[in-house]
């Protein structure tokens, strides 16, 4: 694989304009939670916030702050654009589906989850190189877990 | 020195050193000081012992049982002689995270009580303290947080000046409380050599221990512990040349003599009662439970191939591709080493923070071009912080690497900003 087909121009141009970049809101409290997750082989950190819709079936923000390589930033990046706005169901579901691209190690995408997840498809070039895949997954175990506490919050 | 013919004949005893990488690129192994490659005699050595001499050491009179202890022995006084120490001195141990933590759970048993009287000398309270330094591989740091927090002792370090060289200034921090000093030979990460006579004189003056973490050392440069003058040391067989799954501790043979054992079973005792045993003495003391014989037997081979070619000859190789990767590394614009600008006193291990381009991104682009260096923090966070940065990436060479490795990853460095779109911003 090329270096241009893992690191496509989507993913460069997510790692310099990192979407949501920057914490907002609160960190706890009724539908808000925080997850800071690192990658302990690189030192790469991601502290992420979501905030939940006042009936809890929407993510109403997400923003977070990080350090690391292009892939962990543009992916966080690209979670930002995809999570704002939209139902918590769903969310959970396309975390899974990029989870299985993830995993996939180089499997090609079949048409229908290549629609899906849109712009993360980017990514799929990742999971040829094991040692990255924690990389492009450390925003979205950030935000799982943050889903969880908000979920919980009182 | 090597000549370029003594230079091909080493890279032909290393097979993995000839196959490729990625889509076809021939290999350029710079990753030596993570774990180095295996020349075919130490392959060879291994095979032989499990073909034909394979036994349980130290147990059991049968012939074969007679000649794997043999080899077992002998490989300990081989590995002893190549690091200018007695047989009698040197405990096998798993690697040299094992080592430290050996002497670390030796200092916690005499604590505890064991080991009587002549354990005295290893015992640790609140007022005592531990020393190390801010370059230490978290190998030679986290055993000692956690003897201070078994023991009550308080930990405190060495400086480092903004290259990355132990600052001198600071060894005013060894006083009459300090107990242990424990500090790295050679930084896996700056390739710094630290000045041991200096920490040795001023440990000693206030009655401390030196536990020096050779690792990086032993397998680059010509090491004689006992002139050196530490009370112990550890490394580990696959940085130089050995297997996995072999290190050693050496330990003055006082010290081992009046130390506590820390793992307990089979083959380390004298007598065992239901209630109570005796303690074989050193260095069997320390090596309980069926041994890695195979691998010491390869380790001993590891020590005669460098000895065949001569540590100094080695250290004069590295000494010449430390400057080329140096000179190398200052071509790149937009390339900073963390860690002496010169080869003075430093091995040639060199870690560099590209700028713009995370360390994973960097290691990305070269290992596409068939280069492989280390990536991340190398299991040393506080040096990292210390140095200003959350990660870098390394290269480093060992006795196998030519000044064509060294500049095939000089070529490829220089297109890592240009991918990346740093070098515009």
């Amino acid at each position: 694989m090329s270096m241009e087909q893992l690191y496509q121009q989507l993913i460069l141009d997510h790692a310099r304009e990192r979407h949501g970049h920057g914490l907002r809101g609160d960190a706890s409290g009724p539908g808000a939670g925080e997850s800071f997750q690192v990658n302990p082989t690189c030192g790469d950190e991601v502290r992420l916030r979501v905030r939940l819709s006042d009936d809890g079936t929407r993510v109403a923000d997400v923003s977070w702050e990080g350090v690391g390589c292009s892939i962990s930033q543009a992916s966080t990046s690209v979670l930002s654009d995809v999570v704002t706005g939209a139902g918590v169901a769903d969310v959970e579901s396309f975390a899974a589906a990029f989870d299985d691209l993830m995993h996939s190690r180089g499997a090609a995408l079949d048409p229908a989850t290549e629609e899906r997840l849109g712009d993360a498809a980017a990514f799929a070039g990742v999971s040829k190189y094991p040692a990255r895949v924690k990389c492009a997954l450390l925003g979205w175990m950030a935000l799982r877990d943050a889903l969880i506490k908000a979920s919980k919050g009182e | 020195m090597l000549t370029a013919a003594e230079l091909s004949a080493v890279r032909a005893d290393f097979p993995l050193l000839a196959r490729t990488v990625r889509d076809g690129r021939p290999l350029v192994y710079l990753d030596t000081a993570a774990t180095s490659q295996k020349p075919q005699c130490v392959l060879d050595a291994e095979q032989d012992f499990y073909e034909r001499r394979n036994a349980a050491v130290h147990r059991g009179a049968h012939a074969l049982a007679e000649e794997a202890t043999e080899a077992y022995e002998a490989a300990r006084a081989a590995v002893a002689g190549f690091v200018g120490v007695a047989p009698g001195e040197l405990v096998w141990t798993k690697n040299a995270t094992e080592a430290i933590n050996l002497v670390a759970y030796a200092f916690s048993n005499a604590t505890a009580g064991r080991g009587g009287d002549a354990a005295r000398r290893f015992r640790l309270g609140p007022g005592d303290e531990v020393v190390v330094t801010e370059a230490e591989h978290h190998a030679n740091l986290v055993p000692w947080q956690e003897l201070c927090a078994r023991t009550g002792a308080t930990l405190r370090w060495l400086g480092l000046t903004d290259e990355g060289r132990l600052d001198l200034g600071t060894l005013d921090v060894i006083g009459e409380r300090t107990r242990v000093v424990a500090l790295t030979h050679a930084s896996n990460v700056t390739g710094a050599i630290s000045p041991v006579a200096e920490v040795v004189a001023a440990a000693h003056a206030v009655g401390a221990l030196v536990v020096l973490d050779a690792c990086q050392s032993v397998p680059h440069l010509p090491v004689d512990l006992h002139a050196l003058d530490v009370d112990f040391a550890a490394f580990s067989g696959h940085k130089m040349l050995g297997p996995t799954g072999v290190g050693a501790l050496y330990g003055r043979r006082e010290l081992l003599e009046a130390m506590p054992p820390v793992l307990t079973g089979g083959s380390m005792v004298e007598v065992v009662t239901m209630t109570e045993t005796t303690y074989a003495p050193p260095p069997q003391r320390f090596e309980a439970g069926t041994q890695m014989v195979a691998q010491t037997v390869g380790l001993r081979a590891a020590v005669e191939y460098l000895g065949e070619l001569g540590m100094d000859a080695v250290a004069a190789h590295e000494a010449a591709l430390a400057q080329r990767l140096l000179d190398g590394v200052a071509q790149v614009p937009g390339v900073r080493v963390l860690g002496p600008s010169t080869a003075e006193d430093r091995l040639a291990t060199v870690a560099f923070a590209v700028d713009g381009v995370h360390p994973h991104d960097v290691g990305q682009l070269l290992d596409d071009a068939g280069v492989a260096v280390r990536v991340g923090h190398h299991c040393a966070q506080p040096l990292h912080r210390r140095l200003g940065v959350a990660a870098s990436a390394r290269a480093s060479a060992g006795v196998y690497t030519s000044e064509a490795d060294v500049d095939a990853f000089v070529e490829a460095l220089g297109r890592v900003r240009t991918f990346f779109g740093a070098g515009a911003r």
